[in-house]
Parts: C-alpha cells; sequence; structure tokens
C-alpha cells in the first residue's frame, strides 16, 4: 500500500512564539497512502507542526509543501481547492455550535461539492453514522453533545469530502476504549479503500501499535526518527525509551502482538 | 431482474446517483442478480448509495456473490452496511406556525418573569455575601477591587469626559435656539446645571458603563463558566459570589458616583464654552447665574442615583456571566443580553425616580 513518494514536504521548519522557539530546523514526509503517527512530549509543539501543514500558521522560516505546491504562495481560489483535499479534526472538535450536527458536515458538501441541500443532508447522515453516532443525534446541535461525540461529529466533518489527506489531532481522547478501538478501525477501513493518507498527532500508544505504518518523534525541535515503529522503539534516545518502553507503552504492545496473534 | 453496476460511484456524482437509487430501489429484491464487477471508483458517499440501492443483509453477505472484489472494498462497504444498519430515528415533529409563534410569545414572556424572579435572587445573594464578608476584613479581595476600580472608573474616565462634554455643548446649542425666540437665552445656564446635574451627568455616566462594564463582567465570568472555573471556585470550597460578583459591585459602587460627577462638571463645562463662544455669557456671569438659580439639592439628587445605578448594572452583568452554559456563542448572547437589560434598568429606574423626586418636591 505505501509507496514512496512524498505526498507533504516539510523541510527546514522554524516556529518561533516571541523568544521561545518551538521548530527548529524540522523535516518531515508524509507519503501517499500511509498512516503517520506523530509522538513527542506536551508542548513540543505537534499541533503547531500540524497548523503549519494545513496552512494556519505562516512558519517563520522553512518551508512546507502539499501536492508539491507551496500552500502560503497560492492564490487564495487555488489554495481553496487544494484545502478541499484535506480533512482536520481539530483538537476539541471545532464544531460551529449555531449548526446542529448534520448541518455542520453538510456544509463542506453544499459549498464544495455542489450538492442540494436534501442530498448534502442525506450524506452527511451517513457520515455520521460512519463516525459512530447514533442516528438521533443528526439533528443535535454541539452544546447538547458529550466530548466524545463531538470528536465523532467532527471526523465525520473531516471525512466529509473523502480528502485525500486527514489530519487528526489527538482523535481518541476522550473516546472510551470501545469508542477509540472503533476509531482506529474506521480510519484503517478508510485508507484501505480510499487510499488516505493519514497524519496523526496522538497520545494513544494503542492507536499507535495498531494502526501507524510510520512513527515520528518530535523532541528537542526537530523530529528525532520517523520510521516504522520497531525502529522508533529500538532508537537510542533517553525519552523514546521512557515513552515506548514505560509501563503503559510495553501494555500497549502486548495487546497489539495479541489482537495479531 | 438483472442489474449491472458500472461507472464511478464517488461524491461528484452523488446527486445523479440518488435519484437513480431512489428510482431504482424499490425493483430491486433478493431474488434479483447484481454484477459490480463494471464499479470504477468508490468512495463512502458511492458506498453509502449502494448500501442503500441494495440493502444491509445483501452487503453483509457481499462475499459469497461477489468474491472478485477487492479486500478493501469490501472492508469498506461492510463498513458503511453496519453504519447504516440501525434503526432511523424519529424524524423531529414538524410544528404548525400558528401555534409557534402562540408557544414562543408564552417561552418569551414565561422568559422575562423568570429573568426578573432570578435577578431578584441573585441581588439577594449578593447582599447576603456581602453582609457576611463586611465584619471579616481578612475576606476583603482588596487587589481585585483595585483591579475593577481600575478597570471600570479610571479607563472610563477620558469617554464619560468627552461624551458628556459634548452632550453639554449640543445641550446648550438647542436651549440658545430656543430660548433666542423669547429673548431669554439667558436660561440656557440653567438649562445646562439643571440638566446635568439632576440627570444628564448620572443618566450617560450609567449608560456608558452599561455598555462598557456590564458587558465586560458578563464576558469575564461567561468565559470562566464555559471553561469550568466557576465550578472549579465552588469545588474548592470558595464562594464565587464573594470571589467574583463582590469585587465587581462595589468597584462600580465607588466608581459610577466619582464618574458622575465628572459627567457633570465635563457637562457644564460643554454649556459654559458655548455660553462663552456664541452667546456672549461671561464665565464669571455663568458661575454667578449658577450659584444663585441652582440649589444644591439638585446636585444631590443625581449623585444620589447612581449608586442604585452602580448597583443594578453591576449585578446584571455578573447574573448574565453566571447564565452562560458550555458554548462560546452562549457568551455572546449573555453579552449582548447584558447590556441590553442594563441600559433598560438603568432608563427606567431613572424614569421612576424622576416621578418620585418630582412628586416630592426636591
Amino acid at each position: 500500500m505505501t509507496s514512496d513518494d512524498a505526498l507533504i514536504q516539510v523541510r527546514g521548519l522554524v516556529n518561533r512564539f516571541g523568544s521561545q522557539t518551538v521548530h527548529d530546523g524540522l523535516d518531515l514526509d508524509i507519503r501517499r497512502g500511509e498512516i503517520l503517527g506523530v509522538v513527542g512530549g506536551s508542548g513540543t509543539g505537534k499541533s503547531v507542526l500540524l497548523r503549519s501543514i494545513v496552512g494556519l500558521r505562516r512558519p517563520n522560516e522553512g518551508s512546507v509543501s502539499v501536492f508539491g505546491e507551496n500552500l502560503l504562495e497560492l492564490s487564495a481560489e487555488r489554495r481553496s481547492q487544494v484545502e478541499r483535499r484535506f480533512g482536520v479534526l481539530f483538537q476539541r472538535g471545532a464544531l460551529f455550535t449555531s449548526l446542529n450536527l448534520q448541518e455542520n458536515v453538510a456544509l463542506p458538501l453544499i459549498e464544495h461539492a455542489g450538492l442540494e441541500r436534501r442530498d448534502a443532508e442525506h450524506l452527511a447522515r451517513l457520515k455520521l453514522a460512519l463516525a459512530g453516532l447514533p442516528a438521533n443525534a443528526a439533528c443535535k446541535y454541539p452544546d447538547e453533545l458529550s466530548g466524545g461525540m463531538v470528536k465523532r461529529a467532527a471526523l465525520a466533518r473531516a471525512l466529509a469530502l473523502d480528502p485525500e489527506v486527514l489530519f487528526l489531532d489527538e482523535p481518541t481522547a476522550g473516546l472510551d476504549p470501545i469508542g477509540a478501538a472503533a476509531f482506529d478501525q474506521l480510519i484503517l477501513t478508510l485508507r484501505d479503500a480510499l487510499g488516505l493518507s493519514v497524519f496523526l498527532v496522538t497520545h494513544d500508544l494503542d492507536t499507535l501499535y495498531t494502526i501507524c505504518d510510520r512513527v515520528a518523534v518530535l523532541s528537542r525541535k526537530r523530529v528525532l526518527v520517523a520510521d516504522r515503529l520497531e525502529v522508533v522503539e529500538a532508537t537510542d534516545d533517553a525519552w523514546i525509551r521512557d515513552y515506548f518502553h514505560g509501563p503503559r507503552g510495553r501494555a500497549a504492545q502486548q495487546a497489539a502482538d495479541l489482537q495479531e496473534n | 431482474m438483472r442489474a449491472r453496476i458500472v461507472g464511478d460511484w464517488t461524491l461528484a456524482h452523488y446527486a445523479a446517483l440518488r435519484r437513480e437509487v431512489q428510482r431504482l430501489r424499490a425493483r430491486i429484491d433478493e431474488r434479483s442478480q447484481i454484477e459490480l464487477s463494471g464499479l470504477g471508483a468508490l468512495d463512502t458517499a458511492g458506498a453509502g448509495l449502494l448500501v442503500e440501492l441494495l440493502g444491509p443483509e445483501r452487503i453483509a453477505a457481499i462475499e459469497a456473490w461477489a468474491p472478485q472484489l477487492p479486500a478493501e472494498r469490501l472492508a469498506l462497504l461492510r463498513t458503511v452496511a453496519t453504519a447504516l444498519d440501525q434503526p432511523d430515528a424519529a424524524e423531529p415533529p414538524r410544528g404548525y406556525e400558528f401555534g409557534d409563534v402562540l408557544a414562543h410569545i408564552g417561552r418569551t414572556v414565561a422568559a422575562v418573569w423568570k429573568q426578573q424572579r432570578a435577578l431578584l435572587g441573585f441581588i439577594g445573594l449578593t447582599l447576603q455575601t456581602l453582609l457576611l464578608t463586611l465584619p471579616r476584613p481578612r475576606r476583603w479581595r482588596l487587589t481585585s477591587l483595585a483591579v475593577h476600580i481600575e478597570q471600570t472608573g479610571l479607563d472610563a474616565v477620558p469617554i464619560v469626559a468627552l461624551l458628556t462634554f459634548l452632550v453639554g455643548a449640543v445641550v446648550a446649542f438647542l436651549g440658545a435656539t430656543v430660548l433666542a425666540d423669547f429673548g431669554a437665552t439667558i436660561y440656557t445656564v440653567n438649562l445646562v446645571g439643571f440638566s446635568f446635574l439632576r440627570e444628564f451627568g448620572v443618566l450617560l455616566a450609567a449608560i456608558l458603563l452599561a455598555g462598557r462594564s456590564a458587558s465586560a463582567f458578563a464576558a469575564q465570568i461567561g468565559s470562566m463558566k464555559s471553561n469550568e472555573e466557576v465550578d472549579a471556585i465552588r469545588t474548592l470550597g470558595l464562594s464565587p459570589i464573594e470571589l467574583l460578583v463582590l469585587p465587581r459591585v462595589l468597584a462600580m459602587l465607588i466608581t459610577l458616583p466619582i464618574l458622575t460627577f465628572v459627567g457633570m462638571l465635563s457637562g457644564i463645562a460643554g454649556g459654559l464654552v458655548v455660553c462663552v463662544l456664541a452667546l456672549d455669557i461671561s464665565p464669571t456671569m455663568f458661575f454667578t447665574i449658577m450659584a444663585r438659580d441652582i440649589a444644591v439639592s439638585h446636585f444631590l439628587v443625581g449623585l444620589g442615583k447612581a449608586p442604585v445605578f452602580a448597583f443594578i448594572i453591576a449585578v446584571i452583568g455578573c447574573l448574565e456571566g453566571f447564565k452562560v452554559s458550555g458554548s462560546a456563542q452562549s457568551v455572546g448572547e449573555h453579552t449582548t443580553s447584558s447590556v441590553v437589560q442594563a441600559i433598560f434598568m438603568v432608563i427606567l429606574l431613572d424614569a421612576i425616580a424622576a416621578l418620585f423626586f418630582m412628586e416630592m418636591g426636591w
């Protein structure tokens, strides 16, 4: 499934907030059809990296090329066309509070796919069901929902246009273990069927072990290592050792091994 | 019946495909033979339509009748079928228009009544907390009080002074225009003095603070509420009223009378400038007439209203903040509502006070 052509190339990225440098010469590739897990301690700039790639933040230095183009240099119209090929799930969902769930998901379908409202909402209900929401949730508003349900609805919106690249910022945080496992499975199924590439920021070790093709470790302002999980685990670095070989890391590893056998 | 499914089943063709699916769905039953070999591109939208066309049961058994389908497509179709295979939610009942209008009116009236009760309750709670805190100087929040005095008072001085100055000049011009017909332009002095001491000084300052500080209080407390900070204060065993409301109410009680005084002075200054420049009334004469014709009671009547307005503005701002629920939208709604209510209450109370003072002959 994984081929070596890089869909997204980050080169020499530098991000600063005032005097604090978050990224310093960071390089990262995201390949077509892979699920890339991005891990790192709190405050290592995982979300900032995501925002830089999708063009929400202008990096201080360095370049980000997406589908071979630099988002920040494109004209507004061209940029919107490229952004249509993204699906982004924000950490706290970022659902529009004034719209109910099916309207939230139908919005990109109406605006970009040119569907009529009736068709768009019909399709939106399918996407919500795919994300694991019950049918009666479609007409609810975001503030009537629990955190986990907001996450699912936000995933449904991110998937609305069947994007080529899916950016997920801690998707399984706040989900119960059953929901998180179903979430992982859904991502895997969609990747296999649609050839999605997934950029996944997560702290969930189970997710890392179950679905990620490659794992990138952010530490000391750059990507320490980005490779298959076995290679990452074997990397000689104190933080990586603590992360993957601490009690939680070992448990997740065993669980993943059990699943495979 | 035999059906061959060909071509791209993707989002780009969704509208056309959905119409076909609705047309054909009734004609496909268990005995129909389906051929999927010509299927082109397939995404979740197309998969959803296929499931609708063929039914979840047939898709669940898809391996039996379409073994040539690649594994990832099988998985996609199955996932979509499982997702769709749940009871449809009942459509939300459609209201009928006349009834909805009536219900809306009813709800609004009930909400007004509930709001007034909540406001009275909140005033009671605030006063009770104030009385409980007063004898215990250790629990006075002096830092917080000072911050709010600066934000609501000191920072508002320029805008209050400028605005009342301009209104003072306008009132003087109006008076001069009307009174000139009677050859009584000299009474412009009395007009400016009376109106600013009794009404405009306090009213303009109060309306400005209602717009400036009631909204700020509602937004500050509202965003704390939506961030669960207020709940955190409660679970720490502290009183949100004591921590958040009292410093704001006390700050307003201190600053509004001072701002009222500033407003009176600068309104009279505005009138004075117009009198000197346009009406040839010298400053000496202006102040002589003021001292002769305008009793100090008018000043006291004006100033006496300031603490009442201050209290109601602060309490409304804080109460609206506490009424915020969860979303960011709710913060905005309650902030707006706090300004509207505060200005409404200020003008209402002012009208009642004007009647009362007139009857009393003060």
